[in-house]
């Protein structure tokens, strides 16, 4: 074959692709964890460096883990949501792919809605969680279970109408 | 009325783009006369007279905010001041369409009458026919899918107003430059399809050329600058480069054309490597059209995305599937014709010259796949992500590196072939020493951590100074062309000396501020001294004032925070103190307390100015390089500079120097 029809077949790929991307089905939150338990995992606290936190402490109740960092722009706008809301449900952090100085100057700027926050530095709790950017929310159940993920900010409306409600109804489904 | 006309205008202007467009359909004997070429300009400037006056329509319809029109009502407003009216224009998809078509028409006129006699007749009527597809194409797109005088009765009573984001002066300015370097591409394209059409090429029609391809990535280097320029004062997080998908867009392009550059400076000199020069052309051009479909189909999220319609997708990427894919189908079949098969050695300046593009176009390709990688997990379904600034800064920087050894070596390397030994004794020794003081002083300064700051530095100041030694070589006759090329490789260090030092040693500090308090950043005190309520034309909002003190003295910053009621946007101004060494940057954060405190970020950025500045100078020497008098020469297309006897020679000579070179390297293992 000649050299020459290279360049061709590289861009038949990459329109081949981008005809693909452009007719999915739109999906916003799909995650292959939905309806399995939480994998195992154990990290330090990012306040508490000498403390670990393992898979273990986050059965028994309904718990919400929300993925941060302090490079995400997005981030910064779900803070002030998560600050309204975090009374609400209990709320955990996962620090991840950050800079642990620079996260704690942003809790104290801009104060800290969170339960717990784990350190993930170096994204090996991200990679067992399936974690695919920040910011991102899971909704676990008190058995462990990852019933729902939310990629992106949150919105008021989003906790408002989707993960209170859902909060509730798990929350519910536990006692009875 | 009006707005009836200037509908009726981009309609008349599509009808004439066609007949342009119909020239692929004349035998070659008939493009041959020069009746026929003075038939097509006219034709090329009277199209592009309809395309402005539709343009003067739309602007019209702004500056009288009539509501009727939708894109006025959907951006514009009777508040709007009257600068933004006019840049309102190109504040949205269909009238960024509309843009892109003018500066279309006005290359293209620039480009027929500028080539005129440069070219042979029938080359220049080929490519002015593949500019009337380019054309076309686009005009039938904004007709059928985003016309933007659409109207609308009742008018609403007011409008929704320019995204405020928009609503600054170098935002007014930034899209027209950006799209004069994305549509001006089209012009080496034009110029790579009716070569390969032809099946020739000649060392005099890439020199002919050679402006026009500067031109373009003038005005890209110059619009990619302004928005990054934009971003640094108007996000308020002190960054100047965030790797959005839409920047990506216009860095792709920026590279490529860069290698096409230098391409044509090998294809020109040593009539070889014409491949290289048709491919990058393509190349340039589709990776604008993608920035183009990647902003408008929504397929990737982005500040920058204002568009969101499937259907506008699917026909910019057939558009995109057919020319760029019909171009690229005829380089399969008929490339190898343009390969000359000369032989080179690859310690050559020409050799070297390929390895810079491949880097230039291994650059490009790695921010491309980092631009789509997140889609394509998305589409395997393992979720959405986002590949943010560590990932470029980490895959860019090596090639980035490279490229300043390679523009340390390759001024000094002479074409055909050059020994290492003479390269190393007469110059490389001096560079590498002051490569090796440099980092060894920024290394002792600055310990170990800032290894990729002290190896960028240890390279761009070498180029610098080979740079400036260049220049003091070619005293004697400075042609522009040597001028202008210095010039541009100046500005590329000065650029990468200030992108590595700001974002090495950048300090940030976030903090929350009531009236009063102080903080202190890299020894200046920084006081909140008041905060005052602020109300503008068509937005209100909150002012601070801080007074910023060294041993200097004291000065003032402000920075607001807009809201803009239209849109219900917020929007940060941010308060800068700028300096050659260093910027100091304060932008107000959010409210705590109901507006008691606030939280303000703190930048020292420095060196921070030297990106922008290292933009410009490459913008000056590109022009520099274009004025040169040997690029815009007529007469020049008989002659030809290149026998077959130099070739063989080189292949000789070639053959004794690798010969040597593989002998010497078995005596050393």
């Amino acid at each position: 074959m000649q050299r020459s029809v290279l360049p061709l077949i590289a861009m038949s790929f990459l329109v081949l692709f981008l005809a693909v991307a452009l007719f999915r089905p739109s999906s916003h939150h799909d995650s292959a964890l939905i309806g399995k338990p939480i994998p195992k995992f154990a990290g330090t606290l990012l306040l508490k460096p000498d403390q670990t936190f393992t898979r273990q402490e986050l059965i028994g109740h309904v718990a919400v883990i929300n993925v941060w960092a302090t490079w995400c722009p997005n981030c910064r706008r779900e803070h002030a949501v998560l600050m309204k809301y975090a009374s609400r449900f209990p709320l955990y952090g996962l620090n991840w792919l950050d800079d642990e100085v620079k996260a704690r100057q942003w809790l104290q700027a801009l104060g800290n809605p969170y339960n717990v926050i784990i350190s993930d530095d170096d994204g090996t709790i991200g990679i067992d969680l399936g974690v695919s950017g920040a910011p991102e929310t899971f909704v676990i159940d008190a058995a462990g279970i990852v019933r729902e993920k939310y990629v992106g900010p949150l919105s008021d409306e989003q906790v408002e109408n989707e993960l209170l409600p859902l909060i509730r109804s798990l929350t519910a489904g536990a006692s009875s | 009325m009006i707005i009836e006309w200037g509908h009726l205008f981009l309609w008349m202007a599509a009808g004439l783009s066609a007949i342009q467009a119909a020239l692929v359909f004349i035998p070659t004997a008939v493009l041959e006369q020069g009746r026929v070429r003075s038939t097509t300009m006219r034709l090329v400037a009277v199209q592009s007279c309809l395309v402005l006056l539709s343009v003067l329509a739309l602007w019209y319809a702004f500056i009288t905010s009539d509501f009727t029109v939708l894109y006025v009502a959907d951006n514009s407003n009777t508040m709007l001041p009257l600068i933004y009216r006019i840049s309102a224009l190109w504040g949205a998809h269909e009238g960024s369409l509309l843009l892109w078509v003018l500066v279309l028409s006005l290359w293209s006129v620039l480009f027929s009458f500028g080539l005129r006699g440069r070219l042979p007749q029938v080359l220049l009527n080929r490519c002015l026919a593949v500019l009337g597809w380019v054309s076309l194409a686009f005009l039938l797109f904004m007709l059928f899918t985003s016309n933007p005088f659409a109207r609308q009765f009742p008018p609403p009573l007011q409008g929704r107003d320019l995204n405020p984001l928009l609503q600054d002066p170098g935002l007014a300015i930034h899209p027209p430059l950006l799209y004069m370097g994305y549509v001006g591409f089209a012009l080496p394209f034009a110029f790579a399809v009716a070569v390969l059409w032809q099946g020739e090429i000649k060392p005099a029609w890439v020199r002919s050329m050679r402006p026009w391809v500067l031109f373009p990535w003038m005005s890209l280097t110059l619009g990619i600058a302004l928005g990054s320029w934009w971003a640094y004062h108007e996000l308020g997080w002190g960054g100047w480069w965030f790797w959005d998908p839409v920047e990506n867009a216009s860095l792709m392009p920026w590279l490529v054309g860069t290698g096409l550059i230098h391409a044509m400076a090998v294809s020109e000199k040593r009539n070889m490597g014409h491949g290289w020069v048709v491919l990058l052309a393509i190349a340039a051009f589709a990776l604008s059209l993608l920035g183009t479909f990647l902003v408008r189909s929504g397929i990737i999220i982005s500040v920058h995305a204002f568009a969101n319609d499937p259907d506008r997708g699917i026909f910019i990427l057939a558009f995109f599937f057919v020319l760029i894919g019909g171009s690229l189908g005829l380089f399969a079949w008929r490339g190898s014709r343009l390969m000359t098969g000369f032989t080179m050695s690859w310690f050559s300046r020409e050799g070297l010259l390929l390895v810079n593009n491949l880097l230039l176009v291994v650059m490009a390709m790695t921010i491309l796949w980092g631009t789509l990688y997140p889609l394509s997990l998305e589409l395997l379904g393992l979720g959405q992500v986002s590949v943010g600034g560590p990932y470029f800064e980490k895959v860019t920087a090596p090639w980035a590196l490279a490229l300043l050894l390679m523009l340390m070596i390759i001024p000094f390397v002479s074409w055909k072939r050059q020994s290492w030994r003479s390269l190393m004794t007469r110059h490389m020794a001096l560079l590498g020493a002051i490569g090796f003081i440099v980092a060894g002083g920024l290394i002792w300064l600055w310990n170990w951590k800032m290894w990729l700051a002290g190896i960028a530095i240890a390279l761009a100041v070498p180029v610098l100074a080979s740079a400036l030694y260049d220049l003091w070589r070619h005293r004697k006759a400075p042609s522009r062309a040597i001028i202008g090329m210095t010039m541009a490789h100046i500005g590329f260090s000065v650029l990468i000396i200030g992108a590595v030092i700001a974002s090495g040693f950048k300090v940030e500090r976030e903090v929350s501020f009531s009236v009063g308090d102080s903080q202190t950043l890299g020894g200046h005190e920084f006081t909140l001294v008041d905060l005052e309520s602020i109300k503008g034309q068509n937005y209100d909002g909150v002012r601070a004032w801080f007074s910023m003190q060294d041993e200097h003295g004291e000065r003032m910053l402000s920075t607001e925070k807009r809201f803009y009621q239209a849109r219900s946007m917020g929007m940060t101004e941010a308060g800068i103190m700028m300096g050659w060494w260093r910027d100091f940057y304060v932008a107000l954060g959010e409210p705590i307390d109901d507006g008691q405190r606030w939280t303000v970020r703190l930048y020292s950025e420095p060196l921070v100015r030297w990106i922008w500045g290292g933009a410009v100078i490459m913008f000056l020497g590109g022009g520099m390089a274009a004025s040169d008098r040997r690029y815009w020469r007529s007469k020049q297309l008989e002659h030809e500079s290149f026998s077959n006897e130099e070739a063989s020679v080189t292949l000789a000579v070639t053959n004794v120097h690798g010969a040597a070179l593989a002998e010497s390297g078995e005596t050393r293992g």
